[in-house]
C-alpha cells in the first residue's frame, strides 16, 4: 500500500482518536445507570428506565408543548392540584380550596413546609408569578391558551390588558385567589396541568436560562432533573423534601431519547427498559393476540376523524356527509387495519368521561354513529339529488381525501376509499402531503376531506365539545350552529353539572345529525410493563403515570 | 501554492454566500411554520406571539440581512424547535458524535475496501473476485436501514456485551460504524476492482515485470499505488458525506448526533437550524475537498508539476 495512504489512514485513525477523548468523560456516569445494571435493582437503587421517545423542545412548564415534556414535567413539578397513586385528582400544593358560590373565585389555602428543590418554600406568590408569566406575550407560550379561563387572561396574552388585569393574586404566602372569566366545572384539573406548574420567582427572575441546564433548574415535584443530555437521555432523581416523598417508591427515573420505536422494543424486550409507550403497532397485535400481561391499552381521550369541508358542494349537503359517516365500517378499521386495540367511533366525545351521574358520558349519550350500508347509501343519493348531483356527477368532480403522510393513515384512507367505493358506489382519490401543507390547505379550504384528529386536554366533554363552536380557533370545517352555539354557551355558563351535562348531551346528538366531521375510531394507549413492576396508572387524559411506581424482586 | 489555497479560500466564501441565498429563498418558499405540530394546533393571536418573539413577523429582506450580519459572526442563532439549546450548540455538541461515528467507518471502508477490489482485481473471474463483488453489490443495494435493523436484530440482542442502542462507550459505535461503512466499503472496493483491471494491463506494470521485480513488489509499488487515485478523488464527498452524520443510523440507533437534523429540521421548519446545519455542511464540504486537493498534489507528481508548470 501506498505511504501516503497510509498517512491518510493514520491522520483519520489519530481524529477519531480524538473525538474518542472528547466525548467519552462527560458519558461515563450515565452508562452505569442505564447498560450496566439489568433490573436496575443490583445497586440497592429503584430506577425505572424508559424511553420518552423524543427530546423535549423545553423543559419550562410555560414553554412545553407535548408529552415528551409533560411526561418529564410532571414528575418534576406538581400544581395546585394532582393525580394520585389510585388516579384521582386531589390536592396537590393546595392544601384545601373554595370555590364561591357563582362558581366564579376560587380560593387556594397552599399546604406548609412545600419547598423547591434550592430550598426555597413554594409561595402563593409563585403561582401568581408563573401563571402571568406563561400569559405575557414576550414569552409566547404556545399554550398559554389554557390558561384563558382565568379573567383577563386572554387580553394580557394578547397584548390588549396588563399583567394587572389577570385576576390570579397571592393574598399572603399561602393564599391563592383566582377569578375566572366563567364558571368552569374542570378548573380544578386545569391546576393539575402542566401550563399551570409553578415555578420559582426568585429563579426564573434571576436567571432566565434557568430550564436549559440542570445546575439551574428548580423544580417542586416528587422528582427532580439531575442530567439532561441532549438527544440522548433524561435522568431523574427522587427529590427527598417532597412533602409526599413516603409515597414515592422509586429512587430515580432514567428516560432514554430514542425516536425507533422498534429499537425501543428491542431493548425493551433485551430487558433494559421496564416500561415502554410508544409501542410498534405491530407487536401491539402480536402481544394482543397472545393475551400478554405485559401489554396495557391504556384509554386515552383522542377522537380521529375527517373534515369534510361544507364550502363545496355537495358536501354542504348534511345527509351526504352522514351517508360517508354511515358507510364506514369502523370495526373493520381497527381490527384489521390500526391494530392498536382503538375503539370504533360512536360520536365525536371518546370514553373515559363521567356524566353528571358518574355514568360513562359515551354510554350515556349512546352510538350516534353506526355502519348501516343501506342506510349510507339512501341518505347519500338523497343529499345528492337535493344538490341536484347524480353518482356519476359526483365521479367526475375528482374529490380527493387529503391525509399527511405516514403508513396509518395511508391503510386507513384506502380502506375509507373502498369502503365509499363499495357502498355508495363513489370514487375518491387519496393524496397525501406533509402535515405542515395540510394545515396550510386546510386553513385556506383547499380540500374537500382531510384528515384530523383531536387529543382532549382534560376530563370534560368540553374538550371536544368546544372545537365545533363557531368562535373556535380549531374549528377546521368552520361549522356554524347558532343551535350548537347556545347550548356550548349554557354549559359553559354553570358550574351545575345536571345542566351542563345535558346541554352538551344535546350538542353532541346535534353535532352528529349534521355530521360536519366523521369520527373513525377513539384513540387508545398500548403500553407495555415488566412484571416486576407495579403502580403505574393511566388516567386517560395522562401518558402512563409512573410517578407511584414500584420495583420489586 | 499558496495563491492557489487563497483562490480557492475565496470562491468557497463565494459559494457559502449562495448557499446561504438559495437555502433561504427555498425554505421561506415552502409553506408551514416553525410553531405548527401535528397534534396541537395554535390559535391565531398566539401565533403571531410566537412569530414576534423569533422575528418570523419582520419582512424577509431584513430578516436576510440580519440573518447574513449574524452569520460573519459565526452566530446562527435560537433554534425555534428547542428553547434550551441555541443552534450553535447543537451544532458543537452533535457534530463530534457524527464525525467521530463517520471517520470511524471511513477507516473500516479505507482499509477493507481498497483490499476487497485489489484482490478481486488480481483473481479476476476467479472464486475471490466473485466473493467479493458479491459483498459489494451487496453493500451497495442494501439500504442502511434494513442493515441497522438486521444488525439490532440479529446482532445486538444476541450479544450480551453490545449495546441494542444509545451512545456513551467504544462499544455503542460498533454496530453503527458497521452500518454506515458497508455502502462506501462497497464503492471503494468497486472502483479500486475497476481501476486495478485497468492498470494491470499497462505497458509499465509490463516493463516492471519485465524488469524481473517480484510480484508483490509491482503490484504494491505500481499497481495499487496508482489505482488507488480515483477512491482519493472521492474522499472529500465520502469523508464530508460521513462526517456529518446520517438520518437513519442515528434514528435507528438513539445516536444523539448531527445527521438527524438535517432531515427533522426542514420538517420542523426550524429556519434558524435548517440554516445553521446547511452552512455548516457547505463548509465541511469545501474544505474536505481542498484538503483532498491538496492530497492528490501531494500523493500524484503528475498534478504537482502540471500546476507549477503553469
Amino acid at each position: 500500500m501506498s505511504k501516503r495512504l497510509l498517512v491518510l489512514i493514520s491522520v483519520l485513525l489519530a481524529l477519531a482518536i480524538l473525538f474518542t477523548g472528547c466525548s467519552s468523560p462527560s458519558t461515563d456516569e450515565g452508562d452505569k445507570n442505564s447498560n450496566g445494571t439489568p433490573g436496575g435493582q443490583t445497586t440497592g437503587k429503584k430506577i425505572l428506565r424508559t424511553n420518552n421517545s423524543s427530546e423535549p423542545g423545553s423543559l419550562d412548564p410555560a414553554l412545553a408543548q407535548g408529552t415528551h415534556e409533560s411526561w418529564i414535567l410532571e414528575n418534576v413539578f406538581e400544581g395546585l392540584m394532582t393525580f394520585d397513586e389510585n388516579g384521582n385528582l386531589v390536592e396537590g400544593m393546595a392544601e384545601s380550596y373554595e370555590v364561591s358560590d357563582d362558581g366564579l373565585t376560587y380560593t387556594f389555602k397552599l399546604r406548609d413546609g412545600i419547598k423547591w428543590t434550592n430550598g426555597d418554600p413554594v409561595t402563593a406568590h409563585d403561582f401568581e408569578y408563573s401563571w402571568k408569566r406563561a400569559l405575557a406575550p414576550e414569552t409566547a407560550a404556545n399554550y398559554a391558551s389554557i390558561l384563558y379561563y382565568i379573567k383577563g387572561a386572554e387580553d394580557y396574552n394578547t397584548g390588549k390588558a396588563s399583567a394587572d388585569d389577570v385576576a390570579v393574586k397571592a393574598l399572603d404566602d399561602k393564599t391563592l385567589e383566582v377569578t375566572l372569566e366563567a364558571p368552569t366545572a374542570y378548573f380544578l384539573e386545569l391546576t393539575a396541568f402542566y401550563t399551570y406548574f409553578p415555578v420559582n420567582k426568585n429563579v426564573a427572575e434571576s436567571n432566565p436560562d434557568w430550564a436549559k441546564d440542570p445546575s439551574t433548574y428548580v423544580s417542586n415535584g416528587p422528582f427532580k432533573l439531575v442530567e439532561w443530555k441532549h438527544n440522548d437521555q433524561v435522568i431523574l432523581e427522587k427529590n427527598p423534601d417532597y412533602y409526599n416523598a413516603d409515597k414515592i417508591k422509586l429512587d430515580g427515573i432514567d428516560l432514554d431519547i430514542l425516536e425507533d420505536q422498534n429499537t425501543a422494543w428491542q431493548k425493551y424486550q433485551g430487558g433494559e427498559y421496564d416500561l415502554l409507550v410508544d409501542v410498534p403497532t405491530s407487536v401491539v397485535n402480536e402481544l394482543k393476540t397472545k393475551n400478554d400481561p405485559q401489554l396495557q391499552i391504556g384509554l386515552q381521550v383522542g377522537t380521529y376523524y375527517y373534515n369534510v369541508n361544507p364550502k363545496v358542494k355537495p358536501f354542504n349537503n348534511a345527509k351526504v356527509r352522514k351517508g360517508l359517516a354511515l358507510a364506514l365500517d369502523r370495526e373493520t378499521i381497527v381490527e384489521k387495519i390500526t391494530m392498536g386495540g382503538q375503539i370504533p367511533a360512536t360520536g365525536v366525545v371518546p370514553p373515559g368521561m363521567k356524566d353528571e351521574n358518574g355514568n360513562d358520558f359515551r354510554e350515556s349519550v349512546g352510538d350516534l354513529i353506526k355502519y348501516d350500508p343501506a342506510e349510507a347509501k339512501k341518505l347519500f343519493e338523497e343529499g345528492l339529488a337535493e344538490e341536484g348531483m347524480t353518482v356519476e356527477d359526483f365521479n367526475k368532480q375528482g374529490f380527493v381525501l387529503l391525509y399527511n403522510t405516514s403508513e396509518s393513515h395511508k391503510k386507513i384512507a384506502q380502506a375509507a376509499q373502498e369502503m365509499w367505493r363499495t357502498t355508495l358506489g363513489i370514487e375518491i382519490g387519496l393524496e397525501n402531503v406533509e402535515f405542515q401543507v395540510k394545515l396550510n390547505r386546510e386553513q385556506s379550504g383547499d380540500y374537500q376531506i382531510s384528515r384530523a384528529g383531536w387529543i382532549g386536554d382534560f376530563m370534560d366533554p368540553m374538550t371536544f365539545l368546544d372545537l365545533w363552536w363557531s368562535d373556535s380557533a380549531f374549528n377546521d370545517v368552520k361549522y356554524n350552529n347558532p343551535e350548537y352555539d347556545a347550548l356550548i354557551r349554557q354549559a359553559k355558563s354553570t358550574n351545575d353539572q345536571n345542566v351542563r351535562m345535558k346541554a352538551m348531551k344535546e350538542a353532541e346528538k346535534m353535532l352528529m345529525k349534521d355530521m360536519p366531521v366523521i369520527p373513525v375510531y377513539f384513540y387508545t394507549q398500548p403500553y407495555t410493563v415488566k412484571p416486576n413492576v407495579t403502580g403505574i396508572i393511566k388516567v386517560p387524559v395522562r401518558y402512563p403515570i409512573i410517578t407511584y411506581a414500584d420495583i420489586t424482586g | 501554492m499558496a495563491k492557489y489555497i487563497l483562490k480557492r479560500f475565496a470562491l468557497g466564501i463565494v459559494t457559502i454566500w449562495a448557499v446561504i441565498t438559495i437555502t433561504f429563498i427555498l425554505m421561506h418558499s415552502v409553506p408551514g411554520n416553525p410553531f405548527a405540530t401535528e397534534s396541537r394546533k395554535i390559535p391565531p393571536n398566539i401565533m403571531e406571539n410566537l412569530m414576534k418573539k423569533y422575528g418570523l413577523d419582520k419582512p424577509k429582506s431584513e430578516q436576510y440581512i440580519m440573518y447574513l450580519k449574524n452569520i460573519a459572526k459565526f452566530d446562527f442563532g435560537e433554534s425555534m424547535k428547542s428553547d434550551s439549546e441555541t443552534v450553535n450548540q447543537i451544532i458543537a455538541r452533535g457534530f463530534p458524535v457524527s464525525a467521530r461515528l463517520g471517520l470511524q467507518s471511513i477507516l473500516i471502508a479505507l482499509i477493507f475496501g481498497p483490499a476487497l477490489g485489489a484482490i478481486a482485481a488480481l483473481y479476476q473471474n476467479k472464486i475471490p473476485d466473485y466473493v467479493a463483488m458479491i459483498i459489494s453489490i451487496i453493500g451497495v443495494s442494501v439500504p442502511s436501514f434494513v442493515l441497522g435493523s438486521f444488525l439490532i436484530q440479529f446482532v445486538a440482542t444476541k450479544v450480551e456485551w453490545i449495546p441494542i442502542g444509545g451512545w456513551g462507550e467504544f462499544r455503542h459505535t460498533l454496530l453503527p460504524s458497521f452500518a454506515l461503512a458497508v455502502m462506501p466499503l462497497a464503492r471503494f472496493s468497486r472502483l479500486m476492482r475497476s481501476s486495478m483491471l485497468e492498470i494491470l494491463g499497462q505497458d509499465y506494470i509490463k516493463t516492471a515485470k519485465s524488469k524481473g521485480i517480484s510480484k508483490f513488489a509491482v503490484i504494491m509499488k505500481h499497481a495499487v499505488r496508482n489505482a488507488i487515485l480515483p477512491i482519493i478523488s472521492i474522499l472529500g464527498t465520502t469523508v464530508s458525506d460521513l462526517v456529518v452524520g446520517s438520518f437513519v443510523i442515528e434514528k435507528i440507533f438513539g445516536i444523539p448526533g448531527l445527521g438527524q437534523f438535517f432531515t427533522t429540521s426542514v420538517f420542523n421548519r426550524d429556519y434558524t437550524l435548517i440554516m445553521g446545519v446547511t452552512v455548516f455542511y457547505a463548509l465541511v464540504l469545501i474544505s474536505a475537498m481542498l484538503l483532498v486537493d491538496i492530497a492528490y498534489m501531494l500523493i500524484d507528481p503528475r498534478i504537482r508539476l502540471t500546476k507549477e508548470g503553469h
